[in-house]
């Protein structure tokens, strides 16, 4: 079932392999520094837990720890970058952007500085820490500031592809990453581009539209509602902004309805930013699984994501119900 | 700059700076009078005779910088740069203004010469370690860096973060300056949040701290040629100003923090700069 112009990992094989998604952006930060002397990074106290340790160790006249204070990261991060240099500022997505945002704003996207904004352990896997550490906001936080790219890999091997693209990019960027290790889809070969989505698995009943964590969670979907005998398309969605209009909307006239798939708040998230599109673009019955304008609490992240729908079961429930809906409207 | 101006020059500077606030902020119907008219004499010394810079060219790359932290302030900016030649006076009318350059918060982008895009206060001190450590790594720390704060400002947190973090990375070549005017838009310093002894809590974050007369254009001067000289820390030059200095009415009064003149004020305010206070008789044109 899945797409293989894109060089996928078969997500049912027993021996999947799994890693954190931040591992991927340690990675390939240590290769972008490599690449280019102007790439540069900030630390807020968490340079583990945000993988910066590996540039650190290689680069440590290019890393610069600014202790607990986010608002500094990202200002001495404009700072850097208004003298050349390609910073990235990393932090947890509570704190940063949590903490920030009008820094962000006013120094980074309005000042047109090219910094980096990486957050790790966002989402619902932050788990036992309960809800002052699960940021389930930053995504319609960051995607609403004018000049703001925002980026949500879904696995490792992607997010290192996003590091040296973003290395690259010469405009503000928000990359999203959770804490846990979870499943492996892509491959080297796999392509990635800034602002571009792709159709993982095709079909033409259900358009399943998802970011992250949430990817294999709904390629998980695809084949439970394969047996259902509903063939449901499944796009990988990691640049939440700018959308890549043209893939979703393709895949939409074919299909005519959608669900959205995302460990974070529905409103203003990736569903909320499909559901812009389409309602202007191509309006058709759409089903937003996420956070649903609530708090998480503490759990394991497994626990935490079936608790509050966001797993494979709970995409395709949503499925059948959306076809169902579309067939009432349409048929 | 290849001209030295003399004392008294530089203070004839600075009043036509003075007027050209007024005038700009008259014109705009809003902005901020007293820290503009306060920072006069600063900005006067800063771009007659400190600043490394060129008005035509920028974005030299030997330049100086200058981050103004207390964005709101930026008029006495603009109306400098105006005079050092960075851009045409007759551009300061169009202060606030729709599609002006001159925005009423600076911006970056817009402009050039500004170096970041402020308002918000609190984030200049932090934006300038960044490019001294920037500077750094590119072996160009000769390069001076100066932030100006306001002392209301210094309720900002983000402000606190940076005061630790020039003297831990060891960053001579930042200087920070502070308009200690005692007022903020809410009222006077000290009742609305205490900041006490300011030259104690500088030291005491690592800072070496020099205290002027910051209306006095030669103190300004030698305090700036004196940061450049330590470079064992970072300089923090505790400037007292007078806010809205220059105009009688404004002057100390905090109810001036965040309004404009209106005309009948501008007009008198004008007259009052024109005749350096009535010291003479007919208006300097």
């Amino acid at each position: 079932m899945s797409n293989t112009d894109l060089h996928l990992v078969d997500i049912t094989a027993k021996d999947l392999a799994s890693a954190p998604i931040r591992a991927g952006f340690g990675s390939g930060l240590v290769k972008a520094g490599e690449l280019d002397q102007n790439v540069v990074a900030v630390s807020a106290d968490l340079t583990g837990s945000v993988k910066l340790d590996g540039f650190a160790a290689k680069f440590p006249d290019r890393f610069v720890q600014v202790g607990i204070a986010e608002q500094n990261m990202v200002t001495v991060a404009a700072g850097l970058a208004a003298m050349g240099k390609i910073p990235f500022a990393a932090a947890y997505a509570a704190f940063s952007p949590g903490r920030n945002w009008e820094q962000i704003k006013t120094t980074i996207c309005l000042n047109e500085q090219p910094v980096k904004v990486v957050a790790s352990h966002a989402g619902l896997y932050t788990g036992p820490d309960g809800a002052t550490h699960q940021m389930l906001e930053d995504i319609p936080l960051m995607r609403c500031m004018p000049g703001m790219v925002t980026i949500v890999p879904c696995d490792s091997v992607e997010a290192e592809k996003a590091t040296l693209a973003m290395a690259k990019d010469p405009r503000p960027n928000y990359l999203r990453m959770c804490r846990e290790a979870t499943p492996i889809m892509t491959t080297e070969e796999t392509p990635f581009e800034i602002g571009k989505a792709y159709v993982f698995s095709p079909g033409a009943d259900v358009t399943i539209i998802a970011c992250g964590t949430m990817v294999y969670q709904a390629l998980l979907a695809a084949e439970l509602l394969y047996k259902d005998g509903i063939e449901a398309e499944v796009i990988n969605c990691p640049t939440i902004k700018p959308l890549d209009a043209e893939t979703i909307l393709k895949s939409v006239h074919k299909t005519k309805c959608v669900v959205t798939a995302e460990e974070g708040q529905v409103i203003g998230g990736l569903g909320g930013a499909i559901s812009e599109l389409l309602s202007e673009e191509y309006p058709v019955p759409i089903k937003r699984l996420g956070m649903q304008d609530r708090y998480g609490e503490s759990g394991e992240g497994e626990e935490l994501m079936e608790h509050f729908g966001l797993d494979a079961k709970h995409i395709r429930l949503a499925a059948h119900h959306i076809v169902n809906v579309n067939k009432a409207l349409f048929s | 700059m290849t001209k030295t101006y003399t004392l008294k020059e530089l203070e004839q500077k600075a009043v036509i700076i003075r007027e050209h606030v007024i005038d700009m902020l008259e014109r705009a119907g809003s902005g901020h009078s007293a820290g503009p008219m306060g920072l006069a004499d600063i900005f006067t010394a800063m771009y007659f005779a400190v600043l490394k810079h060129d008005p035509k060219n920028p974005d030299w790359e030997e330049r100086d910088i200058l981050v103004l932290s207390n964005g709101h302030c930026v008029p006495v900016r603009y109306a400098a740069m105006a005079e050092a030649g960075y851009f045409p006076k007759a551009e300061l009318k169009t202060l606030r203004k729709l599609g002006s350059r001159l925005q009423g918060h600076p911006e970056r982008v817009r402009l050039p010469g500004l170096e970041t895009t402020s308002g918000p206060l609190g984030s200049g001190l932090s934006q300038a370690c960044g490019m001294a450590l920037a500077m750094r790594m590119d072996g160009q720390s000769h390069r001076h860096i100066y932030v100006t704060m306001g002392d209301g400002e210094l309720d900002e947190g983000n402000v606190w973060e940076a005061a630790m973090l020039a003297p831990k990375y060891g960053l001579n070549n930042v200087t920070a300056i502070i308009d200690r005017n005692n007022i903020q838009i809410d009222g006077p310093t000290e009742s609305v949040m205490p900041l006490n002894d300011l030259k104690k809590k500088w030291e005491a974050f690592g800072w070496h701290v020099i205290e002027i007369d910051g209306n006095d254009i030669e103190a300004v001067i030698d305090a700036c040629a004196m940061a450049r000289a330590i470079t064992e820390q970072p300089v923090c030059i505790l400037a007292y100003t007078v806010p809205g200095k220059g105009v009688d009415f404004m002057e100390y009064d905090f109810h001036w923090h965040g309004v404009p003149p209106n005309h009948e004020q501008a007009v008198k305010a004008l007259h009052e700069l024109r005749t350096l206070g009535g010291k003479i008789r007919s208006e300097h044109e």
